[in-house]
């Protein structure tokens, strides 16, 4: 029998688990972290995942520097979305001074941090494609990227790097004809979502690499602390802007799409929906915005304006702290909560009194999914390592602080 | 709803509560660090709380305060949607803190962050090292007295392979590889 031919080889191979090092630099990931594979074949029997090569020490910085200077490294954090890192952190400072802005300020937070997180989305999307093979649905989730990042560069002057939101109001307020560009933007991006969904959603090869692959538990999932599109993906309906609404997302109509396997496709599902659900907000924001003030007028914390600083010795002298004292923030500590593009991203802040800050905690939704990612790809194959880590969609910039 | 959540506290662990307080939206209670895992499984498992999400881990240097340090817990219940922040007072000589990270999948590497920028111990974590900075970095650098532009000594790199399988073979298995250079 030919069978037994191989019965005593088999018995003499010696086998031990293999160790398998991938990342931190893997052409097949985005984003620095490093795997320790433990592969029993080739199945992961142990993950050991080591983050930071990316730190920066955004808590050690912004320590030293005053509470406006923090925006330029809070967009730094989620690189793709740094709107809403923008908004995030100037909403954490105004409960701290108990200030509140006028309602164009908020639509225009809500509109915007909207516009952001599909940019996010669709960047999620894209790459996870593209990592998986598919070039052509990378190439249009990238074309509506560029789309939104117009409107971003339109509004705010940069395209990554915004530094829109301040503290008490915003930079600027939106561009004339911006409603125009965004029924165009609009129009292009159902067209772009339709044919990624064409690609992507019954294909064949795609529903293989994604189907109950890195699956997760919604008792796993919170244990772990997964927030955002992870979380919602195992079916828990927990969404910032719908159980603790902020900015105006009260008074807009939305879904939150929920997934009930927990596993890539699901991930990717509710990111799909997540798009419309975002487009819908816009939308609704520009519909329902009436002009007026963007800014708040309190003294505390608005500079002056330039006729004053130049004519008046109190606006000089107001102009003159605000720049090189800061706002003063009254000492007191609190927690303050936004939905990211990942999940929930949370300012711990710590002031003593003073125009800088004496202690910024951010809780990045990346570092905390890094923590519990092993239990996602553990028991699964290598291959399936490259799906699990693009929905989960960590961002180096965030997780690394 | 805004106590129910301290009240809870100070009734079941009168004598662990130090002080509490409810500002800007957020219940704060400030207990004792001794029984602090005994609160917070309470907390999470009690059904009238269910405090099932671990929001974050973090730590405030206070400098010149003593006790110097404290670390502070956010608890969320996706349930009832209610928060509670708990805070723990630690002094600089005894720096250490008993760890939650059996309760919270999460818990294990927020402990790790603040013990990497902090240096608070958490006590009987099973797998206290850095996260974010490397291993042969010396202090911690998010206390107020390690400066902003404080230098680093220079690891030699080609001394020892850090990175190297075999390494990872010793810390794993405490013994080397098959064919290692070691053996």
């Amino acid at each position: 029998m030919a069978e037994d031919i191989y019965e005593p080889i088999d018995q003499d191979v010696h086998t031990e688990p293999m160790i398998l090092q991938m990342g931190p630099s893997h052409p097949a990931t985005h984003g620095t972290v490093r795997f320790t594979l433990t592969l029993e074949g080739e199945k992961i029997i142990k993950c050991e995942t080591e983050v930071g090569y990316l730190h920066r020490g955004f808590e050690k910085e912004v320590e030293n520097s005053t509470w406006t200077q923090v925006f330029p490294y809070t967009d730094r954090l989620n690189y793709v979305s740094p709107l809403l890192n923008n908004f995030g952190y100037s909403l954490a400072v105004e409960r701290l001074l108990e200030i509140d802005v006028p309602p164009r300020c908020n639509w225009i937070r809500t509109l915007m941090g909207e516009i952001s997180r599909l940019s996010d989305h669709l960047t999620c999307t894209g790459a996870a494609a593209l990592e998986l093979g598919a070039m052509s649905a990378f190439l249009y989730a990238i074309e509506g990227r560029e789309l939104v990042w117009d409107l971003i560069e339109e509004v705010t002057g940069a395209r990554l790097t915004v530094s829109y939101g301040r503290i008490g109001g915003l930079k600027d307020d939106l561009t004339e004809g911006f409603e125009e560009r965004w029924k165009y933007t609009k129009k292009r991006l159902f067209e772009i979502r339709e044919e990624i969904g064409q690609l992507l959603t019954r294909n064949r090869i795609f529903l293989d690499r994604f189907q109950g692959t890195g699956v997760l538990t919604p008792d796993m999932a919170l244990s772990y602390g997964y927030t955002g599109p992870c979380l919602r993906s195992t079916g828990v309906d927990y969404d910032v802007r719908k159980d603790h609404p902020y900015f105006m997302y009260d008074e807009v109509d939305f879904d939150v799409p929920v997934g009930s396997k927990g596993d890539n496709y699901d991930r990717y599902l509710v990111r799909m929906d997540e798009i419309v659900q975002s487009i819908r907000i816009i939308d609704q924001c520009l519909e329902k915005m009436e002009p007026g003030p963007i800014n708040s007028d309190d003294p505390r914390v608005m500079l002056p304006e330039k006729e004053k600083v130049y004519n008046t010795i109190e606006g000089m002298i107001s102009h003159f702290k605000i720049i090189f004292e800061g706002i003063q923030v009254p000492p007191g500590e609190v927690y303050s909560y936004t939905e990211a593009g990942n999940g929930e991203l949370g300012y711990y802040i710590v002031s003593n009194g003073t125009g800088k800050p004496w202690k910024i905690h951010v809780r990045s939704p990346s570092l905390i999914m890094m923590g519990g990612i092993h239990k996602l790809i553990e028991g699964g194959l290598i291959a399936d390592i490259i799906p699990t880590f693009d929905t989960v969609n960590m961002i180096g910039g965030e997780c690394d602080k | 709803m805004a106590k129910k959540l301290i009240k809870f506290v100070k009734k079941h662990f009168e004598d662990q509560v130090l002080d509490s307080h409810s500002r800007l939206g957020n219940d704060t209670v400030v207990i004792e660090r001794d029984r602090l895992a005994e609160i917070v499984e309470r907390l999470r498992d009690d059904e009238k709380t269910q405090m099932d999400f671990l929001r974050a881990i973090t730590c405030v240097d206070y400098m010149h305060r003593d006790p110097r340090f404290e670390v502070v817990y956010v608890l969320y219940s996706i349930e009832f949607k209610h928060m509670l922040t708990l805070r723990v007072v630690v002094s600089e000589d005894d720096c250490k803190v008993p760890t939650i990270s059996h309760l919270y999948g999460c818990a294990g590497w927020t402990e790790r962050e603040v013990w990497d920028m902090y240096g608070v111990e958490f006590v009987d974590h099973p797998d206290l090292r850095r996260v974010l900075l490397y291993q042969e970095f010396e202090g911690h650098p998010l206390r107020k007295d390690y400066g902003k532009q404080d230098a680093q000594p220079r690891i030699e790199l080609l001394s020892r392979e850090r990175d190297s399988v075999e390494e990872f073979n010793v810390f794993v298995k405490n013994k080397p590889a098959e064919g290692s250079r070691d053996n």
